[in-house]
């Protein structure tokens, strides 16, 4: 699996989504699965599927599905 | 005895801080309260939809204040349910969000912000009892309306209890982390009003970066949450976060899992932070019980002992009373914030005091050689999710209502519903969230081939993970 598939399937698995769900308007509490509880189980999924451990300022910044992309970039995660 | 008379004596203090770091004093915050509460009438029943900001903390105390009952509800309560809990229990005027007025029948007739009161065509019903104070709704969110009748002195002994148990003093300064409409979070708002505190109002979770900086902008001395919210607190490491003014945190609203509780007394020690766990319902107002700080790190997983004024035991199943350590039994408590009883309905608001002081709790404990008490499990099929009750049986009998044939089982913070069939696990999702106010998050649905049930029809619960299809 690519990392992105990895990325993309962390959010389908823990906000129960379909794939056109991933774009650049998913954000924190604009989807309904997407509060502070899904937060947390999203943040672990990743946590999971990449072998890292996310500061508290990233996990506090991480407001989107686009904005992954760049915070995960600080931990060596390609996407 | 009516806590909110007395508000006046700190007039000179800063009582809330909002979200746009605007300070209101307390003259002011009971100015705004009584110009709303002069617009309705004592022993009427108003139903408030709260959520954490000034205009819904007025509108409660000047309700309070006016000698209205209320029934306090938040504001993101489904229509559907809205609807249900206005039929049922017909209230004279209804306070919310100025952009869900459309929702429901009334005329204005006054305004607060971006906040209305709404007088409804309920006007007919006989006046409520002397007393009655609030309305809270509790087996969560399984989309009962049924209702604890609180009284004011319910509010006003736990508020000064609550108090007593933690230190509490005007420079206490806290922060909301849970709705108002939900008992622990309005018990830490009471608490705070009662000795003249400031309160910063927040509307943002946890994960959030706004919650952080208004905490450290604004000097926070204390934290409240559920387990959940403990759960937090370890993923964002709670351990390296610099809160200069944070001096203790409060954990109730369900068992915390002994190791979290272990884990926070040790950094709570090294931090230099009082950590209190404690436990409570919302059938005896809020909060029951504390564990000293002192004791977190050597008695980690005890609820402590009975807050000030109160008393705990334990009975067996004959209702002899059991003074023998280590034995379980059912937790009983006594103390003036027992609630007067449960409402169905309208015409349940005149009951009198039903309970006299006596609350059932439904937990089985133990109770130790120094007089700590440990809950280990619990009559009824129930559990809690993020902090809200949810009796099995109702959340399967509404299920079983809108056509689903399920079966419900699971642990705090992790409902599991058995469907058989082939009935579709994101309808069932949908219908869940959209009808009991239960996040996604806490739920799983597990699909089986078919409901496990003995010959007389009771579901075989601890057969149920044998059948997943």
């Amino acid at each position: 699996m690519t990392n992105k598939e990895k990325y993309d399937k962390a959010f389908i698995e823990t906000f129960s989504l379909k794939a056109s769900d991933l774009n650049d308007t998913l954000a924190y509490n604009e989807n309904p699965a997407w509060d502070s509880i899904g937060h947390m189980s999203m943040v672990a999924a990743l946590e999971d599927a990449f072998g890292i451990a996310l500061e508290t300022d990233d996990i506090i910044n991480f407001s989107s599905y686009k904005k992954g992309f760049e915070l995960l970039a600080k931990y060596g995660v390609a996407l | 005895m009516n806590l909110f008379h007395e508000l006046e004596t700190h007039a000179s203090h800063t009582a809330l801080i909002t979200e746009r770091s605007e300070r209101i004093g307390y003259g002011d915050l009971l100015g705004a309260a009584d110009e709303l509460g002069r617009k309705i009438a004592p022993r009427r029943l108003v139903f408030v939809l709260g959520r954490n900001n000034f205009e819904s903390i007025a509108g409660y105390l000047g309700f309070a204040r006016a000698d209205a009952a209320q029934t306090l509800i938040n504001y993101t309560i489904h229509d559907a349910l809205l609807a249900k809990l206005l039929e049922r229990y017909r209230p004279e005027f209804i306070y919310l969000p100025k952009a869900r007025a459309a929702s429901v029948k009334g005329a204005q007739i006054g305004a607060l912000g971006d906040y209305v009161l709404l007088k409804t065509r309920h006007d007919r019903e006989d006046a409520l009892p002397k007393g009655l104070a609030l309305l809270l709704t509790t087996s969560g969110s399984t989309g009962s309306p049924k209702l604890v009748r609180l009284s004011h002195e319910n509010i006003a002994s736990n508020a000064v209890a609550i108090g007593q148990s933690l230190g509490i003093t005007g420079a206490s300064r806290p922060m909301t982390t849970m709705p108002m409409s939900y008992s622990y979070g309005l018990s830490i708002i009471n608490s705070h009003l009662a000795v003249g505190a400031a309160i910063v109002l927040s509307e943002a979770t946890l994960m959030e970066k706004r919650f952080w900086d208004t905490m450290r902008t604004h000097g926070v001395t204390t934290l409240g949450g559920v387990p959940f919210i403990y759960e937090m607190l370890k993923k964002l490491r709670f351990e390296r976060m610099e809160l200069p003014h944070l001096e203790y945190i409060t954990q109730a609203g369900g068992k915390l899992n002994p190791v979290l509780t272990a884990e926070f007394a040790a950094i709570c020690a090294r931090k230099g932070l009082r950590f209190y766990v404690m436990y409570g319902q919302t059938e005896a107002t809020a909060r029951i019980s504390c564990l000293p700080w002192e004791h977190v790190q050597t008695k980690a997983g005890s609820i402590g002992v009975a807050i000030p004024g109160g008393e705990l035991w334990l009975e067996d199943e004959s209702g002899s009373r059991i003074d023998a350590p280590g034995t379980s039994g059912e937790l009983i408590y006594k103390g003036r914030n027992v609630s007067l009883g449960y409402a169905e309905s309208r015409r349940d608001l005149n009951a009198g005091d039903e309970n006299k002081g006596l609350l059932r709790t439904g937990d089985l404990a133990t109770r130790d050689a120094e007089g700590f008490f440990h809950i280990v499990g619990r009559k009824k099929r129930f559990l809690k999710v993020y902090g809200n009750r949810i009796s099995l049986d109702e959340m399967e009998q509404l299920l079983r209502g809108a056509g689903f044939d399920c079966a419900c089982a699971g642990d705090d913070d992790h409902l599991k519903i058995y469907t058989a069939g082939t009935a579709d696990a994101a309808r069932i999702r949908a219908y869940v969230c959209e009808h009991t106010g239960v996040s996604s998050s806490g739920l799983a649905i597990v699909s089986v081939d078919a409901i496990p049930r003995n010959e007389s029809g009771k579901v075989l619960y601890a057969e149920l993970d044998a059948g997943k299809a």
